[in-house]
C-alpha cells in the first residue's frame, strides 16, 4: 500500500472525514460551547493542543503494549492516558499563563471526557500510523474540530437576531443546523477516503 | 499469563502517569499568598464592584499587594474594614460614606404624564418609547428599574412612583447609577445635603404645567448663596462642593423646592417659600 502523504491526511482528517460533522464525536462541546465565535475558537485550540499531545503519547504507548504483547489494553491506557495529560496540561498552563487558564476555564478539564480525543488515538492506532503521521492526523482533527465550532458559532450568533418560528427556538435548531452542517460536509467525500 | 501481564502493564502505567502528575503538582504548584484567600474571607462576598475592582478576590489581591485600603470597600461594617487593617498591618483608609441620589422630585402627586405607556413596564423600555410618558422629559419614569438592579434592597419605590434610597442599606456600588436611562442617580459622600433634586433644563415656568417641583432656573438659589457656591449652568443650579456647603440659605427663596437639604433622620427639607404641596393621591391633568 502506498503511504498516505502527510497533506493527505490533514485534508482527511479535517473535511473529509470530520470528527465532529462525519464520525460524530465530541458533540457535547459542538454544542454546548459553540454559542459564541470567540469561546468557540479557544475551544478548539485547547482540544487541537490535548490531541496532538494525546496523539504522541498514544503512539509511544501502542509501542509498550505491542512490545509486550497487550494491545487489548489499548482502550483503557489510552483513557487514562488522556486523563493524566490534560491534568498535566492544566497545571501547566495554569503555571505558565494564568490569563488563558482563566479564558477556557471548565473547558480545559472537560475535554479530559470528549470522546473525538479518544476516538483520534483509536483511530490512529487503527491505521497504522507512524509518529509523524499521528502528529499530522492529529493535527488534521484539531483543524476539523475547531472549523465545525466556528462555524456553528457563527451561524449561532446570526441566528440569535433571525426570526425563527417559535417550535425551532434553542436547542431545536442547533440540531437542525448540525444536521444541514453535518449533509454540506458529506460532499467532501468526493475530495478522496 | 495474559492477566499478569494486564496487571503489570496497567499497574506500571499507573504508577509512572501517578509519579509524573504528583511531581508536576509539585513543581508547576502556582503559589499564591495565602493571604489573599483569608482578606477575601473577611470581605462580604458581594462582589458588587463598588470599591472599582471586579469582585472580592481581586480587591483583595489588591488589598495584600498594597495598592488600596480596606476603607475602598463600602460594603463591609467598620469592624470588618477594620479586622482586614490589623491582619495587614496597614491603616484603615476610611473613607467617607458614599450613597446613591436621585436628582429628581416628580411623583406623580406633582407630576402629569403626557401619554400612556402600555408596554414593558421597565424605564429602560418606556424611555425607548419617545423619552417615556412622563410630561417632564428628564424625569423619572417611575418604574422601578433602579429597585430591580439593587442588590443591597437599598432601594424601595414609594407610593408616589420615585425611589427612596435607604441610605444605611446604601453601599455606593454604581449599579442604579447605570440602570436609571434618565441618568438620575449619582453617587455623592453622605455630608453632600445641600441637593438639586431636579434635572429638568428647560427655563421657564412652563414647565411647572407638567411639574409643580421643576427647576424654573430663577436663580435665586444662586443669587443667595455664599461664596459663589451655586452656578447656573445649562438653566440647572450646579453646587460646587469643593466649597463649604454646609449652608440652608440657598434653599430658602427656592419657589418650586427643587432645591433641598437633605436630612438624615427627616428626610427631604424644603425652603421657607417653596409651595406647600400636601396632596396625597395622584395628580389629576386640569388641576394645578
Amino acid at each position: 500500500m502506498k503511504p498516505e502523504s502527510f497533506w493527505h491526511i490533514f485534508i482527511n482528517a479535517s473535511l473529509i472525514n470530520n470528527f465532529v460533522l462525519a464520525y460524530f464525536l465530541g458533540i457535547c462541546p459542538f454544542l454546548g460551547v459553540s454559542g459564541k465565535k470567540e469561546t468557540a475558537m479557544k475551544m478548539g485550540g485547547a482540544v487541537t493542543f490535548v490531541m496532538v499531545i494525546a496523539a504522541t503519547c498514544a503512539y509511544g504507548i501502542n509501542l509498550l503494549l505491542i512490545a509486550v504483547g497487550a494491545p487489548f489494553l489499548q482502550l483503557i491506557s489510552y483513557i487514562v492516558v488522556i486523563a493524566s495529560t490534560v491534568q498535566l496540561v492544566e497545571m501547566f498552563i495554569k503555571k505558565m499563563s494564568p490569563a488563558l487558564f482563566r479564558a477556557l476555564g471548565i473547558f480545559l478539564p472537560l475535554i479530559t471526557t470528549n470522546c473525538a480525543i479518544l476516538g483520534l488515538v483509536l483511530f490512529q492506532t487503527n491505521k497504522g500510523y507512524g509518529f509523524l503521521e499521528s502528529i499530522v492526523y492529529a493535527l488534521g482533527a484539531g483543524a476539523g474540530f475547531t472549523l465545525a465550532l466556528m462555524l456553528m458559532a457563527g451561524l449561532r450568533e446570526q441566528l440569535d437576531f433571525a426570526e425563527v418560528p417559535e417550535v425551532t427556538k434553542g436547542t431545536v435548531l442547533t440540531l437542525l443546523i448540525a444536521g444541514i452542517l453535518s449533509l454540506s460536509f458529506m460532499g467532501f467525500a468526493g475530495l478522496g477516503g | 499469563m495474559t492477566i499478569l501481564t494486564a496487571l503489570a502493564v496497567l499497574g506500571c502505567l499507573t504508577f509512572l502517569l501517578a509519579f509524573i502528575l504528583i511531581v508536576a503538582n509539585k513543581k508547576l504548584q502556582v503559589r499564591e499568598d495565602p493571604r489573599i484567600d483569608a482578606v477575601e474571607q473577611m470581605l462580604p462576598h458581594t462582589n458588587c464592584g463598588a470599591c472599582g475592582y471586579p469582585g472580592c478576590r481581586p480587591f483583595a489581591e489588591a488589598l495584600v499587594s498594597g495598592k488600596v485600603l480596606p476603607g475602598k470597600c463600602s460594603v463591609s461594617p467598620d469592624e470588618g474594614r477594620a479586622a482586614i487593617a490589623k491582619f495587614l498591618g496597614v491603616g484603615i483608609g476610611a473613607e467617607e460614606k458614599r450613597v446613591a441620589r436621585l436628582a429628581c422630585g416628580g411623583g406623580n402627586n406633582v407630576a402629569l404624564n403626557r401619554a400612556r405607556y402600555h408596554g414593558i413596564q421597565s424605564c429602560q423600555a418606556a424611555s425607548l418609547v419617545s423619552g417615556g410618558g412622563k410630561g417632564c422629559f428628564w424625569g423619572c419614569l417611575g418604574y422601578g428599574d433602579c429597585e430591580a438592579v439593587c442588590d443591597f434592597n437599598a432601594i424601595t419605590m414609594n407610593t408616589f412612583g420615585l425611589p427612596v434610597v435607604d441610605i444605611d442599606k446604601c453601599t455606593a456600588c454604581g449599579d442604579c447609577v447605570e440602570a436609571c436611562p434618565k441618568d438620575l442617580f449619582s453617587l455623592h459622600p453622605i455630608s453632600h445635603r445641600l441637593w438639586v433634586n431636579c434635572k429638568n433644563l428647560e427655563q421657564g415656568e412652563a414647565i411647572l404645567e407638567e411639574c409643580q417641583v421643576a427647576c424654573t432656573a430663577c436663580g435665586k438659589c444662586a443669587m443667595d448663596a455664599p461664596d459663589n457656591l451655586i452656578s447656573m449652568i445649562n438653566n440647572l443650579p450646579v453646587v460646587d462642593y469643593s466649597k463649604n456647603h454646609q449652608t440652608q440659605i440657598p434653599i430658602q427663596r427656592c419657589p418650586t423646592g427643587a432645591i433641598v437639604w437633605l436630612d438624615d433622620k427627616l428626610g427631604i427639607i424644603k425652603g421657607a417659600e417653596s409651595k406647600k404641596i400636601i396632596r396625597k393621591g395622584q395628580r389629576q391633568e386640569g388641576i394645578s
